[in-house]
């Protein structure tokens, strides 16, 4: 009857596993994969013990593997993030996620008075800082920082 | 193709050619190498002082205007996308000039034209010609842009104008005082981009002392709604205002800038001494905006 304690988070045959999630950036890492729209199975884990962030989340995505680019998309928000891809029940590779020198789209430029802001423009930035994760963007020139990184949801 | 939405699109050498070609323009305003062309004029917030320097340009250079000068008269205000705007207006011009409220609208239009822009603003962002005319005023006032010492004063914080001129003569090694209340204190960013192109600068609070050695003394005005505290507008204010006695000892070649519209920051007893230029600095815009448009119009 301790089985409660193993259910944590179910295994996964194929697919991922992306671990080392800070905590509140769970539903970000979300919304930045479009993973509300996948249909495959999916379990997430949030406010995990972990020795690394105090507190982490996890995401376990059935029959779902990642290009780069895309992985390296939520360094914005998790740059410690660890994708485990899984084949057979097995660790097949870990990778981890390195900032672009530019991003497109994800991120809204924090100048309310910003063309961005108010027209159907994709965002653009260039990463000035990927050690503080400043994003200075491509029209307007003023520096988003993390604090006031606000993520673009997708539809 | 080559667009100018920022002075920073310009390398050191468009500037001088620039410069040259406003020279010759002012020696020979009237030089018909727009004849046959089109340039549209979009003011999608008004700005009559600039619009009429560009179009009195384009005329001078015998080109045809098309364009609006208040968004709110135009499809714009029924919801017509800034994309849809420039898309139609690139197929009928051979160049678009435009003011926009929001910062980054010209680097957008830029990005989808298939004509080159001009950004005559964008916000609080920049107005490039404004720095070019303001080159041009000090290349013609005191013979070359090299080796300035120009004080600039006011607001350097949030003043666009300042921080594209400081950009521009970075170039040229100038030494610059900036000479402002702390609150509007010239940005780090702008202070390391002098340090790392190795260009001396000195920082005051006080505007009387620290003129005597200035070629050209560029004033901004200084807006109360800059203060988080009202009592410490109060106390500079009156601080920053140029007056004709504090020029009795600077030296005989120095002018006076102002982007204008002045309020009350250069006294207007200020306005008869030979050493005022800020009315001859706005006529320059003419000669600078007609080389601004040869340049990107190759002819
Ligand atoms: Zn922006």
């Amino acid at each position: 009857m301790k089985e409660e304690k193993h259910l944590k988070v179910s295994a996964i045959k194929n697919g991922t596993v992306i671990d080392h999630i800070p905590s509140g950036s769970l539903f970000k890492v979300v919304e930045i994969l479009a993973l509300n729209r996948c249909k495959s199975q999916l379990t997430l884990g949030n406010n995990l013990e972990s020795k690394l962030l105090g507190a982490k989340a996890i995401i376990k995505v059935a029959d779902r593997f990642f290009a780069d680019d895309e992985m390296n998309r939520i360094a914005l928000v998790a740059p410690q993030a660890k994708f485990n891809i899984i084949r057979d029940y097995e660790v097949m590779e870990k990778r981890t996620v390195t900032l672009p020198d530019a991003i497109v789209g994800i991120a809204r430029c924090m100048n309310p008075m910003c063309v961005t802001n108010h027209q159907p423009i994709l965002t653009k930035f260039n990463v000035v800082s990927k050690k503080d994760v400043l994003l200075q963007c491509c029209y307007c020139d003023k520096v988003t920082d993390q604090e006031h990184l606000v993520i673009i949801k997708n539809g | 193709m080559q667009s100018l939405v920022s002075i920073t699109d310009f390398s050191k050498q468009d500037i001088l050619q620039v410069l040259e070609r406003a020279a010759a323009f002012e020696a020979n305003p009237n030089m018909p190498l727009l004849s046959g062309k089109v340039v549209a004029t979009l003011f999608f917030e008004p700005s009559t002082r600039t619009r009429l320097s560009f179009e009195t340009a384009i005329s001078r250079l015998g080109g045809r205007i098309i364009g609006f000068s208040d968004a709110s008269s135009t499809s714009i205000s029924k919801g017509e996308t800034l994309k849809d705007t420039i898309m139609m207006v690139a197929n009928y011009a051979d160049l678009i000039v435009m003011r926009h409220p929001l910062e980054g609208a010209a680097r957008y239009a830029a990005e989808i034209s298939r004509v080159p822009i001009i950004n005559a603003g964008d916000g609080a962002n920049q107005h490039p010609t404004q720095t070019l005319l303001d080159l041009y005023s000090i290349q013609k006032t005191q013979g070359t842009l090299h080796g300035i010492n120009i004080a600039m004063v006011g607001d350097l914080k949030y003043g666009r104008t300042v921080h594209s001129l400081l950009q521009a003569m970075s170039l040229f090694g100038a030494h610059f005082s900036f000479i402002a209340p702390q609150e509007l204190a010239m940005p780090r960013e702008y202070k390391q981009l002098l340090e790392a192109r190795g260009i001396a600068y000195e920082e005051h609070t006080d505007l009387a002392e620290h003129i005597g050695n200035a070629d050209i003394i560029y004033m901004t005005r200084v807006q109360r709604e800059r203060f988080l505290d009202p009592m410490e507008y109060e106390r500079v204010k009156n601080v920053y205002v140029l007056q004709n006695k504090m020029l009795q000892n600077t030296k005989p070649n120095v002018k006076i800038l102002h982007p204008l519209p002045r309020v009350n920051e250069i006294s207007t007893d200020v306005d008869g001494n030979p050493k005022a230029y800020y009315f001859a600095q706005a006529g320059n815009g003419v000669f600078a905006r007609m080389a601004a448009i040869c340049k990107l119009l190759e002819c």
